[in-house]
């Protein structure tokens, strides 16, 4: 608390994002420990989590007050002015301070509190075992083990203590692999194919420079692609493009040898670096931000940002790991440079694509344990948790979420999930509310003592799992087993819902989606209800054959009296409510921001101009 | 002339067929008077049944006495014909080329299709000038039929009954036919209830280089405001173009002779422009190969979502002018036969909820398009694989149909349609077997006695089994005026239509089916639920009156 000057600041103006004019929104600004919160004259509350602040930003001072200008993580944006620069200068330097925080334990995960007792928390953790998830892949079997090699993090501090390698991989094969690689970051399983019995392996670059040779390495290599009795070659997947691998040579680093290594093929897929897929973004989110954009600025934005480009390649990587398995059954080695950014999109994605128990609620929350958590994507860093390095934050993460939205947009009934769910995701990536993504591998997460000290996020996902689940989702159809997406370059477009999230004037009025998920929900609910209804009758048509025989002189009484058909019609009325307020069409209610403004403009006598509001035809006379 | 005369060769066999999605197929080729058909002969189907007139272009080629002939579809669909022997081939494709291009209107194919199903309503009679007045006149006396058009003699594009200010008589627009372009004096489009303000559309007016002023034009545009009210005038092209117009005898309204209205410039893009754009879209949607920048690029350089975004943007500010600043507006660009209309009915789909049911929607296409005399034969007599440069060609009414497939994406409950309804109107337009779509006025389709010689359009759709496939599940009437997003990330390419045949929908299809079943069986439980309850009701009654005799 000791960064906040002002908690309260009166008569903050809140302008829209697009707005041309300066029509804005007149309340209070808050400053709490963890959040801002700013409440309008309607009690609508914006809540902006000191997290998920990306940037701060002090315009010159105008005549109406002082600018601030903050940019979300989650791709908010808002614009406040400050009626005095005293007020905002506080405001400024206390969330300067407070959205970068030094340590790990001044994160909100670690105040968090759900009400939750410590039993209760641990069983949170415990929702996702990897284990378990060996286990259903199928390993270990007689081709894999587990390696107790890393038990203690000595061989590789960025990978998890469990590993699974070909069993005749021998702990001094794999010592030797470990250290001709990057960061000892060896060759390792992360998806094994059981009906195929070929894996998805994953490793950082090895440290070959121009000629270095390293026979365990070569003999790891082997072990991996004879784990594989249907095949005998092997794909090596460099997802780098070639010239950074060649780079990398320079270095001592670099890629394997295809003469060095019997049977492997080598591939490089062109995936760019974390370096070109930040500035992409920005670029990307530069040019969305522009009031009154045009088409053609907005596509030449979007081809120049080279954003699609990269989701892309991705996607294509994906793909060539899935057919090497399903169509030549071979097994896939996948690296970049360090193997936790690249490779983690690629081996993640290809399994997606691979096992349609990924694609569900719970599947995507283990691959992301995997693929991600365990295998040392460094979110903290990516993520920009801590104020660090503003050089290693980098959307790796998004971009396979992005990848994955896709793959809904293709296959719309093949996921159990929705696009909530991975928006859902996306916000606690950076939110650190909860312990998961803290850290950026394994070993550091054990000494930050996460599991004592914080909640995991899957157990309050899973409880709120309605929210995400998909109601066109079709379980039972095996046709999905493997996905086989098109990724002709039409097949991309821009995701509004992800990068516009927070600007409501430009998504459809109305959601397909939410309708039919609330159909769904009340079908449930109907079925119910069915139910019910038929058992009542039967016990009232139980009691009245039992009632029939003592009274049977009663019942020649018509039943239909007047008092009879009103409560038949009232009875018709009061079905399950629909959900009102789905249908509402926000941009057609005259209170709607977009359009109250032009009742004044008109009647003033300028002019004639005719601009154009962002998203909105708009008319100044 | 025979049709016999241009088909030299009827019948060739072992011709290969490929066409999207489908794997190649062997069979016979037929060509008739109106059709290429192409049947394997097995199981008694046609694998391709293709109308003359859908063929906007072809190509073929030889390899040793092998030929190709590739069939470019007005519908953008492209196929492939392998036609052994050089001179059959040759023969087939002059034969199609013939064909496809007949310049009598009367020898197309709906003065010949004879009707498989029975006529329930006689589509031609379906959307009377005098019956769509009927909605009018209970609400306002301030408009009138008039039948000053009846010869086509004042206006050769307008209809013969047309709606105009009460106070207005027939000899007064007469005067002001004279003084707009092609006789299209000021008639009514549209009337809005709520606000009690009108949308009318006319040509441009004749002032010329010398400011030429017609005391009737004013007054008939001014009876339609009440005192001390005024109204805004649209003009559909820029400035610019307005007044280069006045050097060819067009021009706008003066601000000085029309003080009550304040006139307002959009720019609309017309005529080739529009057809390059539909060339360059198709042209990068059918290539497969492109990268992503390419891609991009080449969507970004064909301007078809700029068009897109500038009419409905235009559209957007006519329906603010009505419904918020209770203003009338008269719209018109040149001739007011494209532009204007786009403007006009569009927004009467923002307005007008009656306008987004089926029979609305076949209402507006009847009135603001066809009566109101958008020139389809001119404007479709080719897509987008034509290679001649031709002056009348433009896409005008498919920009149209996007424009409301846009709105149908952003308020997908607002609309009795859906897409199919949208996408098999624009294969009619280019090419039918119904007569609704021949002929570029009201008067062309008169003497061409297409009422008597062919079928209406809307006899077939309107059928109750073939409604069935182009209602929209999710329709919920709502009584909102509904304002659409024109940002450029709220507008999508059209898929539907533009990546039709280029990437299979079927996943896409197969989930459109799963959620109309959910909606079908909500209804189903929502009935047995209602009906269970009765009963218990019933019962419980029974029960008590037991109880209390």
């Amino acid at each position: 608390m000791e960064h906040i000057r002002t908690t309260k600041v009166e008569q903050v103006k809140l302008l829209d994002r697009f707005a041309t004019n300066n029509k804005s929104l007149t309340g209070t600004l808050y400053l709490t420990a963890t959040h801002l919160l700013f409440i309008d004259s309607l009690q609508k509350e914006t809540w902006i989590l000191h997290h998920h602040i990306a940037s701060v930003e002090k315009l010159a001072l105008t005549t109406s007050g002082c600018p601030l200008v903050i940019q979300c993580k989650n791709f908010r944006i808002v614009h406040f002015i400050v009626p005095r620069e005293r007020d905002c200068h506080d405001i400024y330097n206390s969330l300067l301070q407070l959205s970068k925080q030094a340590k790990y334990e001044d994160l909100y995960a670690f105040s968090y509190n759900p009400k939750q007792n410590d039993s209760e928390r641990l069983q949170g953790w415990q929702l996702i075992d990897l284990a378990e998830e060996y286990k259903r892949m199928g390993v270990p079997n007689s081709h894999w083990e587990l390696s107790d090699a890393n038990q203690e993090y000595k061989i590789c501090e960025t990978y998890p203590r469990e590993l699974y390698v070909p069993w005749t991989a021998k702990k001094t094969v794999i010592v030797g692999s470990s250290k001709f690689r990057s960061k000892g970051r060896f060759p390792v399983l992360s998806y094994y194919h059981q009906d195929k019995k070929a894996a998805i392996c994953r490793c950082s670059q090895p440290l070959s420079g121009f000629s270095a040779r390293c026979m365990e390495d070569e003999r790891l290599l082997e072990a991996i692609s004879k784990a594989n009795p249907v095949n005998c070659y092997m794909y090596v997947v460099d997802t780098r493009p070639k010239l950074n691998a060649m780079a990398n040579r320079a270095a001592g680093k670099g890629y394997e040898n295809e003469d060095n290594y019997s049977s492997i093929r080598f591939q490089f897929v062109g995936i760019e670096n974390i370096h070109v897929m930040r500035s992409s973004l920005q670029k990307l989110l530069e040019v969305n931000g522009t009031k009154g954009l045009s088409v053609n600025d907005f596509y030449s934005g979007l081809e120049s940002s080279g954003w699609l480009r990269h989701i892309k390649a991705v996607m294509d990587a994906a793909i060539f790991l899935a057919r090497a398995i399903m169509v030549e059954n071979a097994s896939v080695l996948v690296h970049c440079s360090d193997g936790w950014d690249r490779t983690s999109q690629v081996c993640s994605l290809g399994s997606l694509l691979l096992d349609s128990y990924y694609r569900t609620i719970r599947g995507f929350m283990v691959l992301i344990e995997k693929d991600w958590i365990s295998f040392g994507h460094k979110f903290s860093e990516r993520c920009g948790h801590l104020d660090g390095d503003p050089k290693e934050v980098s959307p790796v993460f998004t971009q396979f979420l992005e990848c994955v939205w896709h793959l809904t947009e293709q296959f719309p009934q093949a996921f159990e999930f929705n696009e909530a769910f991975l928006l859902q995701i996306h916000e606690h990536i950076h939110s650190c509310q909860f312990g998961n993504f803290l850290g950026n591998c394994q070993k550091e997460r054990e000494e930050l003592k996460l599991k004592e000290k914080t909640y995991s996020l899957w157990p309050f996902l899973l409880e709120d799992q309605k929210k995400y689940l998909n109601p066109l989702y079709s379980s039972k159809s095996h046709r999905f087993i493997v996905l086989e997406p098109n990724t002709v370059s039409f097949n991309f477009k821009f995701w509004r819902n992800m990068y516009h999230q927070f600007d409501q004037t430009l998504h459809p009025r109305q959601s397909v989606f939410n309708i039919i998920m609330n159909m769904n929900e009340q079908n449930k609910q109907l079925e119910k209800d069915i139910k019910d209804l038929e058992s009542k009758i039967k016990q009232r048509k139980n009691k009245q054959t039992d009632d029939i025989l003592t009274k049977e002189l009663l019942h020649s009484v018509h039943p239909e009296s007047p008092t009879l058909k009103t409560s038949l019609c009232f009875k018709e009325q009061t079905r399950l409510p629909v959900n009102d307020s789905l249908r509402t069409i926000e941009g057609s209610s005259p209170a709607d921001n977009r359009y109250s403004e032009y009742a004044e403009e008109f009647s003033k006598s300028e002019p004639a101009v005719v601009s154009l509001e962002y998203g909105v035809a708009r008319m100044t006379c | 002339m025979e049709f016999a005369e241009l088909i030299k060769t009827p019948r060739v066999d072992n011709v290969v067929l490929h066409r999207p999605f489908y794997p190649a197929v062997e069979g016979t080729l037929c060509l008739t008077g109106h059709h290429l058909i192409l049947s394997s002969r097995q199981d008694n189907t046609e694998e391709l049944w293709l109308l003359h007139s859908n063929i906007d272009a072809i190509d073929k080629r030889f390899v040793g006495s092998l030929g190709t002939v590739i069939i470019k579809c007005k519908d953008f669909r492209i196929i492939q014909l392998d036609i052994p022997g050089m001179e059959e081939c040759l023969n087939i494709a002059s034969s199609i080329e013939a064909l496809s291009t007949l310049d009598s209107i009367t020898l197309m194919y709906p003065f010949f299709y004879r009707p498989m199903f029975e006529v329930i309503e006689d589509g031609w009679h379906s959307f009377l000038p005098e019956q769509e007045f009927k909605l009018y006149s209970s609400a306002t006396s301030q408009w009138r039929l008039s039948y000053v058009n009846k010869e086509f003699a004042v206006c050769p594009t307008y209809p013969p009954i047309v709606i105009v200010p009460e106070s207005i008589d027939d000899e007064t627009l007469r005067k002001v036919a004279t003084f707009r372009h092609g006789g299209r004096f000021p008639v009514l489009s549209y009337y809005h209830q709520k606000s009690k303000r009108v949308i009318m559309r006319s040509g441009q007016p004749l002032t010329g280089t010398n400011g030429r002023r017609c005391k009737e034009d004013e007054k008939l545009i001014n009876a339609t405001l009440r005192a001390g009210s005024r109204g805004y005038i649209i003009d559909t092209r820029s400035l610019n173009v307005a007044q280069q117009a006045r050097a060819k005898g067009g021009g706008f309204e003066q601000e000085a002779h029309y003080p009550q209205w304040r006139r307002i410039h959009k720019s609309i893009e017309r005529y080739h422009i529009l057809q390059e754009s539909l060339i360059k879209l198709v042209e990068a949607c059918n290539d497969q190969t492109h990268n992503m920048d390419r891609w991009l690029s080449k969507l970004e350089a064909s301007n078809w979502l700029t068009h897109i975004k500038e009419i409905l943007t235009a559209a957007c500010l006519v329906a603010q002018c009505i419904d918020r600043e209770e203003a009338s507006v008269l719209i018109h660009g040149t001739e007011g036969t494209d532009s204007t209309l786009q403007v006009t009915s569009l927004a009467q789909i923002i307005l007008e909820p009656r306008s987004r049911t089926i029979r609305g929607f076949e209402a507006l296409i009847e009135r603001e398009w066809l009566q109101a005399g958008h020139p389809f034969q001119q404007r479709c007599a080719q897509s987008a694989y034509c290679n001649t440069k031709q002056k009348w060609e433009a896409p005008v009414f498919l920009l149209f149909l996007d424009c409301v497939w846009q709105i149908l994406r952003q308020f997908p409950c607002s609309f009795e349609f859906n897409e199919n309804f949208l996408i098999m109107l624009f294969e009619h337009a280019y090419a039918s077997q119904f007569g609704t779509f021949l002929g570029n006025s009201e008067s062309e389709r008169c003497k061409l006695k297409l009422q008597q010689k062919t079928m209406s359009l809307w006899s077939w759709v309107n059928q109750p089994s073939k409604l069935s496939k182009y209602t929209n599940p999710l329709f919920e009437a709502n009584n909102l005026v509904i304002w659409p997003s024109v940002a450029p990330q709220s507008l999508l390419l059209w898929e539907g239509i533009f990546l039709r045949w280029n990437r299979s929908s079927k996943y896409l299809d197969e989930a459109y089916e799963e959620m109309v079943n959910i909606i079908e069986y909500n209804k189903e439980l929502q009935a047995k639920v209602n009906i269970l309850r009765r009963q218990l009701a019933e019962l419980e009654t029974e029960d008590e009156m037991q109880e209390s005799p």
